[in-house]
């Protein structure tokens, strides 16, 4: 029936809310929306996009684009997610879940990276580069050899080491009759004692009343500091936050700069900025017009980023701008993967907001 | 420290009316309260008028009232967590603007102009809804908590975090209007092989989890109002799902396709994430429903008693994603001696309940627990019988009894006892 007969059947059933034919609401979905939406991959294959990429070439992109977070080796940069190792370690205190040691299936590999990584930049990825990807990602967890091709062909033939140790969830048949039924309300026991307390550790951040007030508790028994942390989460409190910058608007556009402040989301995954900032997978951009590129001590540039310095470059508002609009043109060999911005103003605007960032405030 | 002075201000102030009321009722003021005799600026000064305010904020003394993060979790605020200010909650729902945040690539700014919903997969018609299409079913208001199945996750391996902000706060209460997904589902016509639905989201992490159809089509919610109005950005606007009792991961916001197929997806989100590695190394996966949980937010670390010995109100939160909650204990020494607490509030299915237990207090410690009973008969365990099911590296699904310690001056703090 089409949608229209569908909805005039409708119009004459006007008494119960959920209608046996429906409501004729919606269009039908063209094959090519479909096809543009339709990105998910099973371990069955489903959904696997016709292509093929070796280790070789997955490790070239895997270190233009993904090695800045997760290590030229899976090995993880800082608290980024670590990809590679952590073999048999999933009975001990700190169990390595990675690619290798955990997961289940490929599929989820092809699938998640093509679907979200590289952070901050989406479904950029052609097949190909996927398929290589995700070839020396099972490289580097020993599971095919350095001359392995992985293309939608033999994807299927490719098993995790893990898939066998998980099982659907028996919780109601393990848990809930054992933690079910009478409880007991009087002298239920002998005596109470503390066994570990939070205040030992001390992560709790700062601002709150309980930081406020920890002096005030006693002596500890039994010190445990065993910190942990929810699913993607690192292991150990990182250095101290940075403060935010307390900004001066000298000369300085303010509702652009705070236009700037919003695109500056995109560079804040590797750039900090403000007191207090730290170099992370990019270097502090405090000051960032008129200094020299390339030149921050203490940060790892790329080899073209300190010649290019050493050359004299200088950051100007133009150079800047002409930098962000596309900076693997711009700079061939940067080690800065973002895909740049698409317009001018966007550039100015994150310009603009940078200059409020001035290093008398550092 | 804290750096609001207006906060310092409230505490100093109630620790100094703690320290006059520790003589009790009937002691005598020393002199005439300022409160009452001087003339408050507000008692004789114009206010601001109904054009000043046209989309309300708390009162400036409530500032500290906030989400808050916890900095060194997570590599980077794009893809990390705020929590819920529990402590400085009553009732049952959770205001909008402290619902806690879990984002895995920022909140994305949607035009609901430009968002659309598309249904594929194994249905006779695949179908592509705008907003305006959507609001044009039926909808239903229904009551639900969203808890982050890694909620405690912290705490696996004993107290960690003082406030139950932080240690209970990836949770919130809401009233939802939306559309049953089943309305949705059963227009586009689920193929009889049909057995799972996979919803994804429209930010750049393209949220996907796999739901089995009989549960899309029980309870679930394709939701735009949250409290009353539009859902915020934060929380999935201009639609989310719902899937109540189940974990939240799983509440796919910013909503723009569900899947049907014959088999589950096994996305990242229910295989490497959300999957609850146990002590011989195996792991559970699919374990969507949310065990019945409850805690004392009050008094708890970031409020501690403030006004020295006698009566006393004690209070908490309690849900379970199986049911309602019937009942909850509270003990005040540690577990010796349990109380059937006092249940105020709305009693809605896989909804937050209130409840509180008042007492007088001697002034001596207190070892604070709140053992919640669910409709199912089920009650909430202690951490170790937990652990003793399911080790330490589970992260996920920890609703172990909270216990909270509480000195003689009333400051209250995270620990696990015998
Ligand atoms: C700017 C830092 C960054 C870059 C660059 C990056 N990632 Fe990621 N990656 C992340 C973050 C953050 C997460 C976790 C996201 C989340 O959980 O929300 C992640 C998660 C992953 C995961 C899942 C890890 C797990 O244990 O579940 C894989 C696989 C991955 N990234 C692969 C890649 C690949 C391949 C690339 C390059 C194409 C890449 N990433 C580039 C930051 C990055
Ligand atoms: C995925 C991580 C990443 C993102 C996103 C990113 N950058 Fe970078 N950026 C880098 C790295 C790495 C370098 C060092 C490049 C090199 O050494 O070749 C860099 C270098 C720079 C430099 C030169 C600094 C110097 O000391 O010479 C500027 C300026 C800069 N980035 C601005 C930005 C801006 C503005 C954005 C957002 C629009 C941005 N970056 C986004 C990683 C990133």
């Amino acid at each position: 029936m089409s949608k229209f007969l569908k909805a005039c059947a409708g119009a004459l059933l006007v008494a119960s809310p959920a209608l046996a034919d429906g409501y004729g609401l919606g269009r039908p979905a063209l094959t090519e929306e479909i096809a543009a939406w339709d990105i998910d991959v099973r371990p069955d294959g489903m959904g696997l996009p016709e292509g093929s990429g070796d280790v070789f070439t997955g490790e070239e992109i895997f270190s233009e684009k993904c090695a800045i977070c997760h290590g030229d080796f899976g090995e993880a940069v800082g608290r980024w997610p670590q990809l590679a190792g952590g073999f048999d370690t999933l009975t001990d205190q700190r169990p390595v879940k990675t690619i290798g040691s955990y997961w289940p299936y490929l599929s989820t590999v092809y699938d998640y990276v093509h679907r979200a990584m590289p952070f901050g930049d989406a479904q950029s990825l052609p097949a190909d580069d996927v398929y290589a990807i995700t070839a020396y990602l099972l490289y580097l967890n020993d599971i095919v050899d350095d001359e392995f091709e992985l293309s939608h062909e033999n994807f299927a033939g490719i098993r995790l080491p893990n898939e066998d140790n998980f099982f659907l969830d028996d919780r109601a048949e393990v848990e809930l009759t054992a933690l079910s039924g009478e409880v007991c309300m009087e002298n239920c026991k002998d005596s109470v004692e503390i066994t570990m307390r939070a205040a030992v550790l001390d992560v709790t951040p700062e601002e709150t009343k309980a930081r406020q007030l920890k002096d005030a508790v006693e002596a500890v028994r039994n010190p445990k500091p065993k910190i942990d942390a929810t699913a993607d989460m690192a292991e150990a409190p990182a250095e101290e936050p940075a403060e935010e910058a307390t900004m001066q608007m000298a000369s300085i556009d303010t509702e652009l700069a705070a236009a700037g402040e919003k695109l500056f989301r995109q560079c804040k995954s590797c750039h900090q900025v403000g007191a207090g900032a730290k170099n992370r997978s990019g270097p502090v951009l405090n000051a960032i017009v008129g200094r020299t590129a390339g030149a921050l001590e203490g940060f790892r540039y790329s080899r073209p980023m300190q010649a290019a310095g050493e050359k004299g470059l200088v950051w100007t508002e133009d150079e800047l701008a002409a930098f962000m609009a596309n900076p693997k043109t711009y700079m061939k060999g940067t080690k800065m993967s973002f895909r740049g911005f698409k317009s001018d103003a966007d550039a100015k605007a994150v310009i603009e907001y940078l200059k409020t960032f001035d290093s008398a405030e550092m | 420290m804290t750096s609001n002075p207006t906060r310092r201000g409230v505490l100093g102030a109630g620790l100094a009316a703690g320290a006059a009321a520790l003589t009790g009722r009937g002691a005598k003021a020393q002199a005439a309260d300022p409160a009452i005799t001087n003339l408050q600026p507000w008692n004789q000064a114009l206010g601001d008028g109904v054009d000043a305010r046209p989309y309300g904020s708390p009162s400036p003394h409530e500032a500290h009232v906030k989400r808050r993060n916890v900095e060194w979790l997570t590599a980077d605020p794009v893809s990390s967590v705020n929590f819920t200010p529990l402590h400085e909650l009553d009732g049952v729902i959770t205001p909008n603007g402290l619902c806690f945040e879990r984002h895995h690539a920022g909140i994305a700014e949607v035009d609901p102009a430009r968002h659309r919903l598309m249904i594929n997969g194994l249905v006779d018609t695949p179908l592509v809804f705008t907003m305006q299409d959507i609001m044009r079913f039926p909808r239903e208001n229904r009551m639900y908590f969203l808890e982050c199945a890694a909620n405690s996750g912290m705490e696996w391996r004993g107290s960690q975090l003082n406030g139950c902000q932080f240690t209970h706060g990836m949770i919130h209460n809401v009233l939802y209007t939306g559309v049953p997904l089943r309305y949705l589902l059963e227009e586009a016509g689920v193929k009889t092989n049909g057995k799972w639905v996979m919803p994804e989201g429209a930010d750049a992490s393209a949220m996907t989890r796999s739901i089995p159809i009989e549960k899309a089509m029980d309870d679930c919610l394709v939701a735009f109002k949250m409290n009353g109005e539009a859902l915020r950005p934060e929380q999935g606007y201009p639609v989310r799902l719902v899937v109540p009792g189940w974990e939240g991961n799983m509440w796919v916001k910013w909503l723009r396709r569900l899947e049907v197929g014959d088999q589950p997806w096994h996305h990242r989100e229910e295989t490497s994430k959300y999957t609850d590695l146990l002590e011989d190394g195996s792991a559970r996966r699919f374990t969507w429903v949310m065990d019945a949980k409850s805690v004392i937010t009050n008094p708890s670390p970031q409020a501690p008693i403030t006004h020295g010995r006698g009566h006393t109100v004690i209070t908490g939160v309690a849900w379970s994603g199986r049911g309602s909650i019937p009942r909850v204990d509270v003990t005040i020494d540690g577990g010796k001696t349990w109380h059937q607490a006092r249940m105020s509030g709305p009693s809605a299915e896989k909804s937050l309940h209130r409840f509180y237990y008042e007492f007088d207090w001697d002034g001596g410690p207190l070892l604070l627990q709140s053992r919640a009973h669910d409709s199912t008969g089920y009650v909430q365990p202690t951490k170790d019988q937990l652990r003793a099911f399911r080790g330490e590296n589970s992260i996920y699904h920890n609703n172990g009894i909270q216990t909270w310690y509480v000195n003689e001056q009333g400051v209250a703090e995270n620990v696990e006892v015998s």
